[in-house]
């Protein structure tokens, strides 16, 4: 097989499941948060209720795609297509396997900060095009949530930068074969996934879209396959989170032999989205003055702790 | 919350924030091993109370003559007005309902008529699968809501206990009824 003829299957197929993973994932999200909360969740469509994803994308495209008069058309329109394309932009730099990932960046890490910061213009598009309260008060919890859990994401990483030398995502994987980066770097741990957990506003940190105070936040106004963009950005936005600390934290492929790398690549991604369900279906959503205070007065000090005792560890 | 200062305030929000919210997790997680409370319930019929109120019928007596002596109080129960009935007297004094209309599309199922009935004709049953295709189609007439037996009370017969002079029989002649009481008379 040619390189371009790889390549090119490499991408589709990326894609292809990546779509089709985070569409599962609002079926598995809703079987597990039913589990939990003691009934079945969607069991009637197909094996398991699995066709359930279909039975969605059928009602969603069947809708009446509107686009209300007093909105901003261009802008209401290419938002949701905006969201969609950040976060799988960003997908293209997460190495999956030796030989599976879309391209292989010297920037990596760099591309995929760059990326999810871009994610919060979708939101304030959509919010700003909608000329809807709701949306409004949603797009200004966004933004302000997005940019100041940008800051200690970014941070968060840096740690993991200075122990491997590199932003290179495939040769931080590799970096990890004596040791996951979970070990010396667990706080940086638990301050990525909690931003991740932000960046993809789920809750705990679904203020943007918290349907019980702002019906649906900055997608308030909007329906159909614009609608659906949004969800199903947000979900592959939770498959990116954690597969950027399976990537950063846990080691990547690196596995036992008698597994597939690839395998041990999915294996952990769906651990770490398994516990982001959880965590969505037990914790509370904060009031926001608490998120942010949260944010900037334990979580940044918290990074920058996390990253001056690495950087004096290494130099030691 | 608790209110201190410093370096203990610091150390009881975080404490606030990370191990409740830990404790949290692992409740919920342990969930995964309870039983679902969920009833599948067209495969699986959901457990109905004895006194449970559902479709309404009307019943007859052990002789099985119809129960209903259109005597209307069911109707001026009835808080949305869904029963609507006429009466008619038949050649041997009889009372009995000409017709008798339930609209089910307005029934709250509240229990009303069947409290109100003097004679245990109306009652509510089991039943609650009431879903029609068109809305017409939930106004029962008298001849869908007549069912054969006696329903909840086997063995009443208003007719043999209230004193009422019917088919040729005088009053006080009925099997639970006791002769009528000569009030002129000064035996004891």
């Amino acid at each position: 097989m040619s390189p371009v003829m790889y390549n090119l299957l490499n991408v589709v197929l990326i894609l292809v499941c990546v779509v089709f993973g985070a569409a599962l994932l609002t079926w598995l999200e809703r079987r597990l948060l039913g589990i939990w909360q003691d009934r079945y969740g969607p069991n009637r469509v197909g094996p398991f209720g699995t066709l359930q994803i279909v039975a969605d994308m059928i009602k969603l495209l069947m809708k009446q795609d509107w686009v209300p008069p007093f909105a901003d058309r261009l802008i209401f329109i290419v938002a949701p297509a905006f969201a969609m394309f950040v976060v799988v932009a960003a997908f293209a730099v997460i190495p999956m396997a030796p030989g599976v990932g879309v391209v292989d960046l010297n920037i990596g890490l760099l591309f995929f900060l760059a990326m999810t910061s871009l994610g919060v213009y979708a939101v304030m598009f959509g919010a700003y095009a909608s000329d809807n309260k709701y949306a409004m008060l949603g797009g200004l919890r966004a933004a302000a949530q997005m940019v100041s859990y940008e800051v200690f994401m970014g941070l968060s990483l840096m740690g993991v930068v200075m122990l491997a030398g590199t932003f290179n995502l495939r040769e931080l994987v590799l970096a990890q074969a004596d040791g996951w980066f979970i070990g010396p770097q667990i706080v940086g741990f638990f301050i990525f996934f909690m931003a991740g957990i932000a960046e993809s506003h789920r809750t705990p940190f679904d203020l943007p879209e918290a349907e019980h105070e702002l019906t649906a936040g900055f997608h308030t106004e909007y329906s159909g396959m614009k609608f659906a963009m949004f969800f199903i950005g947000e979900y592959v936005s939770v498959l990116m989170s954690a597969a950027m600390i399976t990537v950063l934290f846990f080691g990547g492929w690196l596995g036992p032999a008698w597994f597939p790398p690839l395998g041990w690549f999915l294996l952990k991604t769906m651990a770490l989205v398994l516990l982001m369900i959880l965590i969505r279906g037990s914790l509370p959503r904060p009031r926001y003055d608490q998120l942010m205070s949260f944010g900037w007065k334990f979580m940044l000090p918290l990074a920058l702790v996390n990253l001056l005792i690495t950087g004096a560890l290494i130099l030691i | 919350m608790k209110q201190k200062t410093g370096l203990g305030q610091y150390i009881y929000i975080v404490w606030d924030y990370f191990y409740s919210n830990i404790v949290t997790l692992v409740k919920v997680a342990s969930h995964t091993f309870t039983k679902a409370d969920t009833v599948e319930y067209p495969e699986q019929m959901p457990y109905l109370a004895p006194r449970f109120r559902g479709r309404i019928v009307l019943t007859r007596d052990p002789t099985g003559e119809e129960r209903c002596v259109a005597c209307n109080l069911c109707a001026s129960a009835c808080p949305t007005d869904c029963i609507s009935l006429q009466k008619t007297e038949d050649e041997s004094g009889r009372w009995s309902a000409e017709y008798f209309r339930i609209n089910f599309s307005r029934c709250v199922f509240c229990g009303m008529c069947e409290e109100a009935c003097p004679t245990y004709a109306i009652q509510l049953t089991q039943d609650f699968e009431l879903a029609e295709y068109e809305r017409q189609n939930m106004v029962y007439e008298k001849q869908h809501l007549l069912i054969d037996g006696p329903g909840k009370h086997p063995d009443y017969n208003f007719y043999e206990l209230s004193g009422k002079a019917v088919s040729g029989r005088a009053k006080g002649a009925g099997t639970q009824e006791a002769e009528p009481v000569n009030l002129k008379s000064l035996l004891p």
